[in-house]
């Protein structure tokens, strides 16, 4: 008995730091946004409260509404796109292609660079003036077009595109080690009972890449919410504002619009809003264990 | 251990000796967010200058206005502020100045009669409270239309077009000739300067003072502003594909070379040309936009924070004086294409685009621009609604007056 109490007196030591960092850096400065976010604070922060006024601006701003749009546009292909291209480049690989371990780097090294220079090279690539359109049309094909950046309508899946290129590779190495330690056994089942190929994917190997396309997922979404430097290389959100995004909405407040109240209103509903998808998802997660563990 | 403490030590008061060093002579940490070719030589003259006189200048550079202005907030915020800072004269600085975050000039600007020396018009707003905060390094004639020779003579167009019908029929010419008409800078801010030169020429210089100082509603939702907004919508027409999110100074570089004809921007874009060596009148033109009656402008001015070391505020003084001194005045001016802000230097070294500045200025043609006048927040806003009109040519001007007039409301 007296063991147990030192034991967990020492963690309790141990811990402190931990505890002190969490309350202090992350729920302290969490509290402070959005304490920030109802007073009428300009360039530095004010306590002079204003209730939910920031709030109703927040949600009669255009450019914050399409900015939600876009997030979600963008998160849905951006995840579900780079899982699906993932998955396909790690099938293609896990054919036993010659040069596998070349092919890796390639798929996998634009991953290794920052958003912001996928942005650049892919502005460059995209200018209806000097990239893809300009060099298509130069080999003859005058009427060829591709100049979805500097359309208001499509410059969002311009966006997608290039972030779908630095993104696919990350799935492609997580879903192709989960491939690697499947059991070669079942393959040559599969082949004995005469399974084509793209069944034996769909049926016997995706159902079991479950954990790997979870971790892919986890960290493509994470991504999603703080897009913010290739949007800025890229369009910086233009053309007019079809292509802004929550984080470059509430750093323009933040910076150059002296907007301290408006930033943290937008930065609490971008918060919520992580929480509103989260919870589902961890309650599910909490009623399956429990279901598991026979107490439900 | 003990050997590497020693050797700690050692290397601490090495660095503390240095500093000391570096204490004797004024030493000041310039923020600024010039870094284009003009710009570069412009800041130069400064320096220069305040080097000879025995200060120590370390320059913060940082590329773009806005991107400048976010890292010095952050340095700002962590209480490490740098001994002056690049600002423009308005409500920019203003919450800096309330705050009790900048140190005034007062005894500096008594002592050099900056009074004297400058035009009130300006003087009134680098001065808050009664007190002198800013230093102007010079006035920036914002609505400049500069066109290639080259290009005008290629589409055989005599001259200058006097208004805005004379415009798109010389644009037209310029089409015909396979050059792009307009060299357009796709950024917001760039699409607001446009915007207002035709919005200075349809509602004239009380006009513009109404909606943007006053925020008259009637001015707000006159025809003026619609006729405005036609305009600059058909200018849509003129521009070519690669013009979204274009730099100022990339558009500048396609009427240097002649593969367009016009740009409208602010007179820093004659830098360029200049550092191209180029020369006005002869290689390229400088006329303000078509059928405005004035030139808009807005200031550029140094600031001083306020760090609580006297070394740094000698630095400022010292600084204060050196940016107000009539021969940096000119040799800023000269290469950053700006008018010096003292009404008392030497005009001569002035090429011809200047001097017409300078006559506007004499004659109190000049307005204000609008983030002079108005809130950070508005100016924001105005440049999501400028860029969005932009962006979308099926924009319906009626709704488009109603949006411009709420965002003053």
């Amino acid at each position: 008995m007296k063991r147990k109490h030192t034991r967990s007196k020492a963690a309790l030591i141990a811990l402190t730091p931990t505890w002190a960092a969490v309350i202090v850096v992350y729920l302290g400065t969490m509290v402070w946004s959005v304490t920030l976010s109802f007073t009428n604070s300009r360039l530095f922060p004010s306590w002079n409260f204003v209730g939910f006024e920031q709030y109703s601006k927040l949600f009669q701003t255009a450019k914050w509404l399409v900015s939600f749009q876009n997030l979600i546009i963008f998160g849905v292909l951006y995840v579900f796109g780079c899982l699906f291209v993932g998955f396909l480049l790690a099938a293609a690989l896990d054919r036993r292609v010659r040069f596998e371990s070349a092919f890796r780097t390639i798929f996998l090294y634009p991953y290794a660079m920052s958003f912001v220079v996928t942005g650049l090279i892919w502005q460059w690539m995209m200018n209806p003036t000097l990239g893809v359109q300009a060099s298509v049309r130069a080999l003859g094909w005058q009427s060829f077009t591709f100049d979805w950046i500097i359309n208001r309508d499509l410059a969002i899946y311009a966006v997608v595109i290039a972030a779908l290129w630095q993104g696919a590779g990350l799935v492609m190495i997580l879903v192709l080690a989960g491939m690697r330690g499947i059991d070669g056994e079942q393959w040559r089942a599969a082949r004995i009972d005469g399974i084509p190929v793209w069944r034996t994917y769909v049926s016997i190997i995706l159902p079991q890449l479950t954990p790997a396309f979870a971790a892919a997922g986890t960290l493509l979404s994470m991504g999603v919410i703080k897009t913010y430097d290739i949007v800025v290389a890229l369009t910086n959100g233009g053309p007019g504002s079809a292509t802004e995004v929550p984080a470059k909405f509430i750093m323009d407040n933040l910076f150059q619009r002296q907007n301290l109240g408006l930033a943290t209103a937008a930065a609490t509903i971008l918060l919520l809003t992580v929480l509103i998808i989260v919870a589902p998802f961890r309650y599910a997660q909490h009623i399956r264990a429990r279901r598991q563990a026979g107490t439900l | 251990m003990k050997r590497m403490t020693m050797l700690l030590a050692g290397t601490i008061l090495l660095g503390a000796a240095g500093l000391a060093n570096a204490d004797d002579k004024l030493k000041a940490e310039v923020f600024t967010s010039w870094t284009s070719g003009g710009e570069g030589r412009a800041v130069d003259a400064i320096k220069k200058e305040f080097e000879k006189r025995g200060g120590v200048w370390e320059s913060s550079t940082i590329a773009g206005f806005e991107n400048a202005n976010a890292a010095f907030q952050n340095r700002l915020v962590a209480g490490d502020p740098p001994t002056a800072k690049q600002v423009v004269v308005g409500k920019d600085p203003a919450e800096f100045i309330e705050q009790g975050l900048m140190n005034p000039m007062d005894d500096v600007a008594a002592a050099g009669k900056w009074k004297d020396a400058l035009p009130k018009a300006l003087y009134d707003y680098i001065t808050y409270d009664g007190k002198v905060y800013l230093t102007p390094t010079g006035i920036h004639g914002e609505s400049w239309m500069f066109y290639s020779k080259d290009a005008f003579s290629k589409a055989a167009i005599t001259e200058e077009p006097k208004d805005w019908d004379a415009f798109f029929a010389d644009m037209d010419k310029l089409k015909a000739a396979g050059l792009t008409p307009i060299a357009w800078g796709g950024q917001g801010w760039q699409e607001v300067k446009v915007f207002n030169m035709v919005l200075l020429s349809q509602v004239g210089m009380d006009g513009f003072m109404k909606i943007y100082v006053e925020k008259d509603q009637a001015a707000l939702t006159s025809d003026g502003v619609k006729k405005a907004l036609e305009i600059f919508g058909k200018m849509r027409t003129y521009v070519d594909q690669g013009s979204a999110g274009r730099n100022w100074n990339d558009a500048t570089a396609m009427v240097i070379t002649g593969k367009a004809g016009v740009q409208f921007m602010g007179d820093w874009a004659k830098g360029e040309f200049t550092a191209a060596g180029k020369v006005a009148d002869k290689d390229f033109g400088c006329a303000i936009s078509p059928a405005s009656p004035g030139l808009i402008y807005i200031a550029d001015a140094f600031g001083y924070l306020k760090t609580n070391d006297a070394n740094q505020d000698a630095a400022q003084k010292l600084l204060a004086e050196v940016v107000m001194d009539p021969a940096v005045q000119v040799e800023f001016s000269l290469n950053k294409g700006s008018i010096p802000a003292r009404i008392d230097v030497d005009k001569s070294k002035f090429d011809a685009c200047t001097q017409k500045g300078m006559a506007f200025m004499a004659e109190g043609k000049i307005v204000p621009e609008h983030a002079i006048t108005t809130t950070p927040e508005q100016v924001g806003a105005l440049t999501d609604f400028i860029g969005e009109f932009w962006a979308n040519p099926s924009a319906d001007i009626d709704a488009s007056v109603a949006q411009f007039a709420a965002i003053f409301e």
